[in-house]
């Protein structure tokens, strides 16, 4: 007999014996009883975990308390969307047909593939539409209508200049200040969405879908994080994310505000984004997402991945786990004879 | 709107009698049920002869029931040519027979089991269960009175964090239990699927945990919610969950995923029922009975149920049969496969 065929009729041997009917030692076993007592031990451990440490609970940053600490901040993210220049304006699928964020995997993304299925114009959904909403102010009405009936060109032109002046624009009491320049109505336009939000009006306004009843955040989420994007841990929202510790080169989103523990099981799916080539990699999402889906599979299928399902036999773990009946084996005899008939011990 | 064939949104038609106000609408589904009502209760039933015909055939099946050597085990009752005969091609009595043919009563609630069941690793798996029942109930409350509840109210936030607790238990007992499970190599001997919905259980719950926590509606569900949207885009999930979509979180948090993970849970029980834990690696052969043969595999071939008869003098376990609806004790050298089989009656997963 070859050696691979010895090899082969051993693994035949074991894969029967594995298979076999138990005819050892039996002991007695409550299941319903045993059920009642994990019910009764888990529910005591959970009332006392709840009663000692509660639970995490931070508000979330609304876009009237951030346009009220940081006006000027704001109001770049703001021109940003109307310039089509933020994070959302050039994400690509499934927000638009940009490519700003776009992945792919050998050249092969299933982003572009599947296309465009929430479509976000971020300057009119996030900017124009909720300025539009605002009654009983003329000369915000009028600058709306200019801004819609001008050229393109004449837009950017707009607010290239109003760029300009708004970085060297000052804060004086709360209050944005921006240098008269040939902006056009982009000053007023911008100026009324700062009020807007400042007076909790955006917050409404954003969370589309529909007039009264409402559970889409989508644009206002959107528009919140282009500030992380473009402005990272000096913006609003990442001056809170990275005091939280939950930054993407933080471990993120396994994290939990306070001292809570989060979401420790994603600890495998959070490393790839810190190590490389995945944490620069501009293809970093799609990359860990298939690794992890390997992983995930490989998890799935190990009864069936030679080499994998072998470790427990290299490593002796089980000699632990079952360290009662391997000493019984060996001192041989006693209750676990096999001959005799099955007995409860 | 929805385009329909009858427009139904211009407004409808009220029939007035005395203090009765009610629309024709509502008026017409009430006199449809009345009519179906009386229709049901008059209207001959078809093949009424044929019903009849099996009604007496049933009769008799019961009057054999009654007899006391017949009802020895209810697992072998239905067994019997009699009780095939009177079911006919009954869905149900065809699937009751093979419930019974594979997970046997004794089975599915043992009183005994494999010695070398002796590990505190094995009391993961029921606890996992305990976990979820727990999370389960807590998220019940919750849900009772809303998602933002838990932000107003101290008896709420209480809830919340016994809710939140529970799925930290719950997840950090199966992860332990998948670490067991796995130097355990419980996969072996045809236990493939038992693994495979242990795993799959375990990603499902992650999914779960995950809504939950965009369920927060603070600033972990806002972060989150931005955060994970560039690996669902990347992965073409974005086009179908919406992070930031609070309903849709919401919904699939509350309804779906619940529902899916239970019932994977379900057939990981009974995959763990049906198969049982698997035995020692390595372990003595003469502990092992008929290779590549558990006792679900013998009944199946040989129409026998393999069940534990507890000795009146010691109180053993010893193998016994039941044939035909007919109970026999084998006290052999060589018993027949245990029902608890390889270690078949570990509840944990």
């Amino acid at each position: 007999m070859t050696g691979s065929s010895s090899r082969r009729s051993r693994a035949r041997e074991r894969r029967a014996r594995d298979s076999a009917s138990w005819r050892g030692p039996l002991r007695r076993y409550d299941i319903l009883k045993e059920a009642t007592i994990a019910i009764v031990v888990v529910t005591i451990l959970t009332v006392v975990l709840a009663v000692l440490f509660s639970s995490p609970d931070v508000p979330p940053v609304t876009l009237r308390a951030w346009a009220s600490a940081q006006p000027k901040g704001f109001t770049e993210i703001a021109l940003s969307e109307l310039n089509g220049t933020s994070d959302s304006a050039t994400y690509g699928p499934p927000y638009n047909h940009q490519s700003g964020s776009v992945t792919d995997l050998y050249g092969i993304s299933i982003q572009r593939a599947i296309g465009v299925t929430d479509p976000i114009d971020p300057a009119k959904d996030f900017v124009l539409d909720p300025l539009s909403t605002v009654s009983g102010q003329p000369a915000l009405t009028a600058a709306l209508h200019r801004y819609d009936t001008a050229t393109h060109a004449q837009q950017m032109s707009w607010l290239a200049t109003y760029a300009r002046v708004l970085k060297r624009a000052s804060v004086e009491s709360g209050k944005l200040s921006v240098q008269k320049a040939r902006y056009g109505p982009v000053g007023e336009l911008l100026g009324a969405f700062l009020s807007m939000a400042r007076s909790g009006g955006l917050d409404a306004a954003l969370v589309e879908h529909s007039a009264f009843y409402t559970t889409n955040y989508t644009d206002a989420i959107l528009f919140i994080g282009d500030s992380w994007k473009a402005q990272h841990g000096a913006s609003y929202w990442g001056k809170i994310v990275t005091a939280q510790k939950m930054a993407s080169d933080q471990w993120g989103v396994m994290n939990e505000t306070g001292s809570y523990p989060g979401q420790p099981w994603l600890w495998l799916y959070t490393m790839w984004y810190q190590i490389g080539p995945m944490s620069t990699s501009s293809n970093g999402d799609i990359e860990v997402l298939a690794i992890m889906t390997v992983c995930s599979l490989a998890l799935l299928f190990v009864p069936f991945i030679p080499g994998i399902r072998d470790i427990p036999r290299w490593i002796p773990v089980h000699r632990l786990i079952w360290r009662d009946y391997y000493r019984g084996q060996r001192h041989g005899g006693g209750p676990t004879g096999g001959h005799d008939p099955p007995r409860l011990q | 709107m929805t385009a329909s064939i009858v427009n139904m949104n211009a407004p409808d038609h009220y029939l007035h009698w005395s203090f009765i106000l009610i629309s024709l609408a509502n008026f017409l589904v009430i006199v449809a049920m009345v009519v179906l009502f009386i229709a049901a209760i008059t209207v001959p039933f078809v093949h009424s002869r044929r019903a009849k015909r099996e009604a007496g055939d049933l009769s008799t099946s019961a009057s054999h029931r009654s007899e006391p050597e017949a009802d020895p085990s209810q697992a072998g009752a239905d067994l019997r040519p009699s009780g095939k005969q009177a079911d006919g091609g009954l869905w149900t009595a065809r699937l009751r027979r093979l419930w019974l043919r594979r997970l046997p009563p004794d089975k599915l609630l043992p009183d005994s089991q494999p010695a070398y069941v002796a590990s505190w690793i094995y009391v993961f798996g029921v606890l996992t269960l305990a976990g979820l029942l727990v999370a389960i109930v807590s998220g019940m409350v919750l849900a009772l009175e809303g998602p933002i509840w838990w932000h107003v109210s101290t008896v709420g936030h209480f809830v919340n964090s016994l809710h939140m607790w529970s799925v930290e238990c719950f997840l950090g007992f199966m992860a332990i239990h998948l670490w067991g499970k796995f130097w355990m190599a419980s996969w072996r001997g045809k236990r493939a699927l038992t693994w495979m919905t242990g795993v799959l259980a375990f990603l499902v719950s992650v999914f779960e945990a995950f809504t939950g926590y965009l369920s927060q509606t603070n600033f972990d569900s806002q972060w989150i919610a931005f955060e994970s949207k560039d690996a669902m885009n990347a992965g073409g999930i974005g086009a179908f969950f919406n992070a930031m979509n609070f309903g849709q979180t919401l919904m699939l948090h509350i309804v779906f995923v619940p529902l899916v993970l239970v019932a994977i849970v379900a057939l990981h029980i009974l995959m763990v029922r049906l198969r049982g834990v698997a035995h020692p690696i390595d372990a003595d052969p003469e502990h092992l009975g008929d290779v590549g043969s558990t006792a679900a595999d013998k009944t199946a071939r040989d129409g026998t149920i393999a069940v534990p008869v507890r000795s009146a003098t010691a109180g053993n376990v010893t193998a016994g049969n039941v044939t035909a609806g007919k109970v026999t004790a084998t006290p052999t050298a060589r018993p027949a496969a245990l029902p608890t089989g390889p270690g078949s009656s570990e509840l944990g997963i």
